[in-house]
């Protein structure tokens, strides 16, 4: 056997490991969707997809439960508002750090990097009594005030905002632009991928989230998806074809906007660790 | 915008006022760019830091009442067993996480970046798409796959390893953590992976050529070129997997129906802290604990960037 032979041999086989181990990462998801279409005596019967498909599940998931679509609301707009104000002061303080110098400027960096080692949890409790305080827990304004900043995104339009080249700006001033409007209509259009890629970040981290809005929501009718669902979980332990309609109404949402933004993604989550 | 300037002669003294103006502008406006950031960082930030501190120096039970206990919260963690058991737990899995998950991504990265892998985007999707799910949804998921008998993964593994139909994968305090593990692999080996693949991609070409020429074998190649190009990635990997591994919560909570599992073998720090804190609504236990945590993190990503970076020295 030729050393060619042996090389184009190797290489089907990991084409095929690769694909193979493809196929296993994919397969829960498959069952996800086969699970959602199969009665209750069909569930466990059938290992992926049962001869006859029922869409019993999603109609229980609209009526038994009187949470999931009002949740299914509510995580959108609660997703939806966090990402545009997270979007716009992100933006304008990566903005600030990409192409200005002024005084303070590095310590507030040095502070801003600190911010993304402590977690979360130090701050719970406090902020809990905090938000009491200022009476805004069991609202949206009070999860989305303190989250209205997200440091990973300043550091990612900073690290895009850089790319942009300086006599742009320049031109801009000469022509009597303010610097507001130097942001809103030079820099903002140009970063357009970068934008995509963190607004998935950002809809993903709010959709997805569970611990701040369990402790923050107290009414029912405010609940997002990840605390409809699991309230779920505890009342219909057994009823899994409906379980998994609810989860995979939960989840298509993130999936297909990543599917739109896909290329912007992958470019913006690696331009923060590779270049930065 | 000022409008038009009418007079040629007095466009010289209208121009530089406009430049001071704008100059001015140009001084405040970073300042007034980075205030809501500054703004948020102090009131929800820096001050819940301090309090935090202040607050677990006392037993509340919800916002209205406190009594000064000074170290008591402390003493009672040190004491706890099952803060114990907790930090026992989430150690096993940040180091799980670290030393399988990352490895694998890291391999993962290796054979989907070599210049002949053909579908590469659609294997990228493939395994990133797990990561789209949340934790929470995860859970669920998984809670259903794993059930004794009838659940997909013992279905799957039975006839390939012989793994016996009945394994009670959540009910057995052996298996708790090994399931929780084996999900969250699910979840962020295509996550870091993607981290990994960019690193490789960045690392120049033309590096493995001059190895190449020198006589490089491809082991030696990538020894020497590609361990040190994804090195600074690598490391923003580590520390970022470990703190998150450290603060894990959702997945087992959700994966043992908001239960800390058989023998509290899922019992996680934060699921402790949740539990003390928010459900019992002891607010200052929780700053104890969020403080622990936090110090917690400090110390091993101090420890991981000395061990990294130390060998900085080597590499030249």
């Amino acid at each position: 056997m030729t050393t060619k032979t042996a090389t184009q041999i190797g290489r089907v086989l990991l084409h095929t490991f690769l694909f193979f181990m493809a196929a296993i990462v994919l397969t829960p998801l498959l069952w996800l969707i086969a699970s959602t279409t199969k009665g209750k005596n069909d569930q466990f019967h059938y290992t992926f997809f049962a001869p006859t498909a029922t869409a019993q599940n999603y109609i229980d998931l609209l009526h038994k439960t009187d949470v999931l679509p009002r949740a299914l609301m509510n995580s959108t707009f609660l997703a939806c508002s966090t990402v545009l104000v997270q979007l716009f002061f992100s933006s304008l303080a990566g903005f600030a750090l990409a192409k200005y110098d002024f005084k303070g400027k590095k310590p507030i960096a040095i502070v801003m990097l600190a911010t993304l080692m402590i977690p979360g949890q130090l701050t719970m409790a406090p902020l809990y009594e905090l938000l009491h305080h200022l009476g805004l827990v069991d609202t949206y304004l009070g999860l989305i005030i303190p989250g209205a900043v997200s440091v990973f995104g300043i550091f990612l339009f900073r690290q895009s905002i850089l790319q942009i080249p300086d006599e742009l700006l320049q031109a801009a001033r000469i022509d009597g632009c303010s610097e507001f409007r130097i942001y809103w209509d030079i820099i903002m259009p140009v970063s357009r991928p970068m934008i995509g890629a963190f607004c998935l970040i950002s809809f993903m981290g709010t959709w997805n989230s569970f611990l701040w809005p369990q402790i923050i929501l107290h009414r029912s009718e405010l609940f997002t998806l990840p605390i409809a669902l699991n309230q779920m979980v505890g009342l219909y332990n057994q009823e899994y074809g409906m379980l998994m309609a609810g989860t995979l109404v939960s989840i298509l949402p993130v999936i297909l906007l990543f599917l739109l933004l896909q290329k912007e993604f992958v470019a913006g989550l690696t331009a923060g660790a590779v270049k930065g | 915008m000022r409008g038009s300037l009418p007079d040629v002669t007095d466009r010289a003294a209208n121009q530089n006022k406009l430049r001071s103006s704008f100059r001015t502008q140009h001084k405040i406006a970073p300042y007034l760019f980075i205030a809501p950031f500054l703004l948020t960082f102090l009131i929800f930030g820096c001050y819940p830091i301090l309090k935090s501190l202040h607050l677990s120096l006392f037993a509340t039970n919800g916002p209205k009442s406190h009594v000064f206990v000074g170290s008591s919260n402390y003493r009672f963690l040190l004491g706890d067993a099952d803060f114990h058991t907790a930090v026992y737990n989430t150690l096993i899995y940040t180091f799980w996480s670290v030393f399988l998950q990352l490895p694998l991504a890291l391999g993962l990265a290796l054979l989907l970046s070599q210049k002949w892998v053909r579908g590469r985007a659609f294997l990228r999707l493939a395994f990133f798409t797990p990561n789209l799910v949340g934790q929470v949804f995860v859970g669920v998921l998984f809670a259903i796959l794993y059930v004794p008998q009838y659940g997909l993964i013992n279905k799957a593994l039975h006839p390939l390893f012989g793994v016996p139909l009945d394994t009670k994968w959540l009910q057995n305090p052996a298996l708790v953590m090994p399931a929780i593990v084996l999900a969250s692999l699910w979840m962020y080996v295509g996550f870091n992976m993607i981290y990994f693949l960019a690193a490789l991609q960045s690392v120049d070409t033309e590096l493995y050529e001059a190895a190449r020429v020198d006589g490089a074998n491809s082991w030696h190649q990538f020894r020497a070129v590609t361990l040190p190009g994804i090195r600074p990635v690598a490391i923003f990997v580590l520390i970022t997997a470990t703190i998150g591994s450290f603060q894990l919560f959702e997945l087992p909570y959700l994966l043992l129906n908001n239960t800390a599992g058989p023998n509290k073998s899922g019992l996680t720090i934060v699921m402790y802290l949740y539990n003390n804190g928010f459900v019992t609504g002891d607010l200052g236990l929780a700053s104890a604990i969020g403080w622990t945590l936090a110090l917690g993190v400090l110390v091993v990503s101090l420890i991981q960037l000395r061990v990294t970076g130390a060998w900085k020295s080597e590499t030249a």
